[in-house]
């Protein structure tokens, strides 16, 4: 089988694992090798899907012992297997790597023989590439469940990034969808990670030049919409994963069915998208915005609005907040302000020093007015004009924009002035009771 | 700030030059209707006044900036300068004319006109040069490596010590056919000198190999489900495709669905 060949199998396999980030790495190049890290991440390309390309992400082998239900790769699935040695994984990284195609590689396998087996097969490739080929660049690898303790955390010096995919977001779905693997299988690896990073920086701090384990730390991955679990379910062990594991990041896969299996969405199903996006805004907000999962859902609304962004349903629930005025809200506040961002309340505070805000000055800073005007006071006065009925309030934080990006049919069926979905929307009714103190 | 003159300003277009006319609108206590570099084909309508470059000049502007305002102006200043938006002397002028009145406050400003125009020219340049260290492709003659960009500001300054860094051991060749500049670097040196023109010599057979390797692997990547042109076209514009043979080669020639033309009622037979 040729390069090319092998190469679009290899890499057919592995693009559902959604995680392509070159990010959290700093490393200066030196002379003698090749490349370096930089901690913000660079996007090389953009595949047709609109989603980055930063690094090589293939895998070693789709050939698997394993069976897991959702896996293009399982051993029943009747695919066109082929494998890479580890010699041709280095020789591929460095050619693409000059010339700027990658920002490094994403190395992960289908389990062969045994998962010490594979972990082997990925270290010997690693090995190459840092200590024969001298190479500097971002490595993700991934830590194959069930491997020896001491293989893993040889791997983990080699890379910049490990994980270790939850893939699925509870215990049972877990055991219907992948027998071969248990909670146990994929927290057991995870948990060793982060000692191990955890070590190494108090290491770190002793000998200055102590080598470095997965300095990019850990992250994951939950498929969403292969099994009936919640929004809330998955918040939820998401903001545990964070606070326990210390991930650096989670990513979500909207669920693309590729084989057909009774337990599993049936294969025209298409790829839940949205739901996808509304995770990864929620996401945004545990670990920048200050919230907490139980904030943004419960038992009784287990689920995203699909038509509001998780900070909108939020304020709409929670109107005794607000408004509040830019003049002299702290900057938590400000962030939790629809229509503020990360950024804009980083201006505001800046711009404040500088002079008192009006809502002219707002725009200029990147607020975005549509949204903020119901939640905001500057110099103790609403925006001129401003009507505060419950449905302007409801089309105004909708974004159509947003959702246009989806281009699924059930959204572009739908119209959004269309007054029964804003009946649906939460706790509409209380509009009226929405006023503006001093 | 100062009386407007019915004069434009010429100058070289040099950032030195830029700096002399700011040394001439302080000395006459004017302000130019406009600032034309030499070659820039604009303002011949405009009586203008030409604005020798002169370095001590420019040396006693550019000393007084820190030390008035601050180095961030300064360097926003000259990432200002490198930027692409139009009328960008005028908008440099009249930032130094706030900075010099408002001392080191001026970086606060956001909300003022100028302040905030001349921040956003500078993400944007930021932003393309970013999007450079991404979009850079080399190619590999033997030895050397050269790639091409065509970009809207002046981005070379901006990404030249990333490049230089990452590829420490190599030589290669940035070449900016906009401005007709080159960043060439050699292990251990570095220069960005003027160059008319490059044309890229045609790729050998190993070269055109990885070329072909790396479009499989483009082409693999993406999910056939998810397909998204417009985000695609957002995150990575148009105007770079030319110089990425990932967006050139033979396989992205192929016809491009439009997304609008996935939900046309031919879909469902498709799926058969
Ligand atoms: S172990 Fe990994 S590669 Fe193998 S079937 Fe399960 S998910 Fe797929």
């Amino acid at each position: 089988m040729d390069m090319m060949e092998k190469l679009e199998i290899l890499t057919e396999s592995a693009k559902y694992d959604v995680a392509c980030t070159s990010s959290g790495s700093q490393r200066s190049g030196q002379a003698g090798s090749l490349g370096n890290a930089v901690s913000f991440g660079i996007c090389h390309s953009f595949a047709a899907d609109g989603r980055c390309i930063s690094l090589l992400k293939v895998l070693m082998t789709n050939g698997c012992i394993y069976d897991c239900a959702y896996c293009i790769n399982r051993k029943s699935n009747p695919v066109r297997r082929a494998a890479f040695t580890p010699q041709e994984i280095a020789d591929i990284t460095m050619q693409f790597y000059r010339r700027n195609y990658i920002e490094g590689l994403f190395l992960s396998s289908g389990i062969m023989r045994s998962p010490d087996y594979t972990t082997e097969q990925l270290i010997a490739a690693l090995e190459l590439l840092r200590n024969e080929y001298h190479f500097r660049g971002y490595i993700h690898v991934k830590a194959i469940p069930g491997a020896d303790d001491a293989l893993l955390s040889r791997l983990g010096m080699l890379a910049d990034r490990m994980s270790v995919n939850i893939e699925l977001p509870s215990q049972d779905s877990l055991r219907k969808l992948a027998p071969d693997k248990s909670k146990q299988s994929i927290l057991q690896p995870m948990g060793l990670i982060t000692n191990k990073i955890t070590e190494n920086s108090t290491e770190l701090v002793k000998y200055k030049h102590a080598p470095r384990f997965a300095p990019a730390g850990q992250s994951t991955q939950m498929i969403v919409g292969a099994t009936p679990d919640t929004d809330y379910q998955i918040l939820n062990l998401t903001e545990g994963l964070y606070k326990k594991y210390k991930l650096k990041r989670i990513f979500y896969s909207a669920y693309t069915p590729v084989v057909e299996d009774s337990l599993l969405p049936s294969l025209d199903t298409k790829p839940p998208l949205l739901r996808e996006h509304r995770l990864y805004q929620a996401d945004w907000l545990l670990r920048f915005y200050g919230f907490e999962a139980r904030e943004l859902l419960d038992e009784a609304a287990p689920n995203f609005n699909p038509l509001l962004d998780p900070k909108c349903s939020w304020a709409i629930n929670h109107r005794e907040q607000f408004p509040v005025e830019v003049n002299r809200a702290s900057y938590e506040m400000l962030l939790r302000v629809p229509g503020i961002g990360v950024r804009s309340a980083q201006r505001i505070i800046k711009a404040r020093r500088a002079g008192t805000l009006d809502f002219h000055a707002l725009k200029k800073l990147g607020v975005v007015l549509k949204r903020a005007q119901f939640f905001i006071t500057c110099k103790g006065r609403p925006l001129e004009g401003l009507k505060v009925g419950e449905h302007t309030l409801l089309r105004s934080l909708m974004s159509g924009q947003e959702l246009a990006k989806f281009q699924q049919p059930e959204i572009e069926q739908l119209s959004f002035f269309d007054d029964s979905y804003l009946a649906a929307l939460p706790e509409a009714g209380r509009a009226a009771s929405f006023r503006y103190g001093g | 700030m100062f009386a407007t003159t019915s004069l434009a300003y010429s100058y070289d277009g040099s950032f030195e030059g830029l700096l002399c006319c700011v040394f001439e609108s302080y000395q006459w206590k004017e302000t130019p209707l406009a600032i034309h570099s030499e070659g820039s084909g604009q303002g011949l309508l405009l009586e203008a006044k030409w604005i020798e470059t002169d370095k001590m000049k420019a040396d006693r502007v550019l000393r007084s900036i820190p030390l008035k305002i601050s180095r961030e102006a300064e360097d926003l200043l000259r990432l200002g300068f490198w930027s692409a938006v139009p009328d960008k002397e005028m908008l440099l002028l009249n930032f130094l004319y706030l900075g010099f009145t408002h001392g080191p406050a001026v970086m606060n400003m956001l909300a003022d006109d100028t302040v905030c125009a001349l921040n956003k020219a500078v993400r944007l340049l930021r932003r393309e040069g970013h999007h450079y260290l991404g979009f850079v492709r080399f190619t590999v003659y033997g030895p050397v490596m050269a790639a091409v960009i065509e970009p809207q500001g002046y981005v070379l300054p901006v990404i030249e010590d990333h490049f230089c860094d990452r590829f420490q051991s190599e030589s290669f060749m940035i070449y900016d056919r906009t401005h007709r500049m080159a960043l060439i670097h050699q292990p251990g040196r570095r220069a960005i000198i003027p160059l008319e023109e490059w044309i890229p010599p045609q790729p050998d057979e190993t070269e055109a190999a990885y070329r072909s390797l790396w479009q499989s692997f483009y082409h693999a990547i993406g999910i056939k489900q998810r397909r998204n042109d417009r985000q695609r076209a957002s995150m990575m514009p148009k105007r770079y495709w030319k110089h990425l043979p990932e967006m050139t080669g033979k396989q992205a020639d192929r016809p491009v669905r439009t997304a609008r033309k996935q939900q046309t009622p031919r879909r469902p037979r498709e799926l058969q």
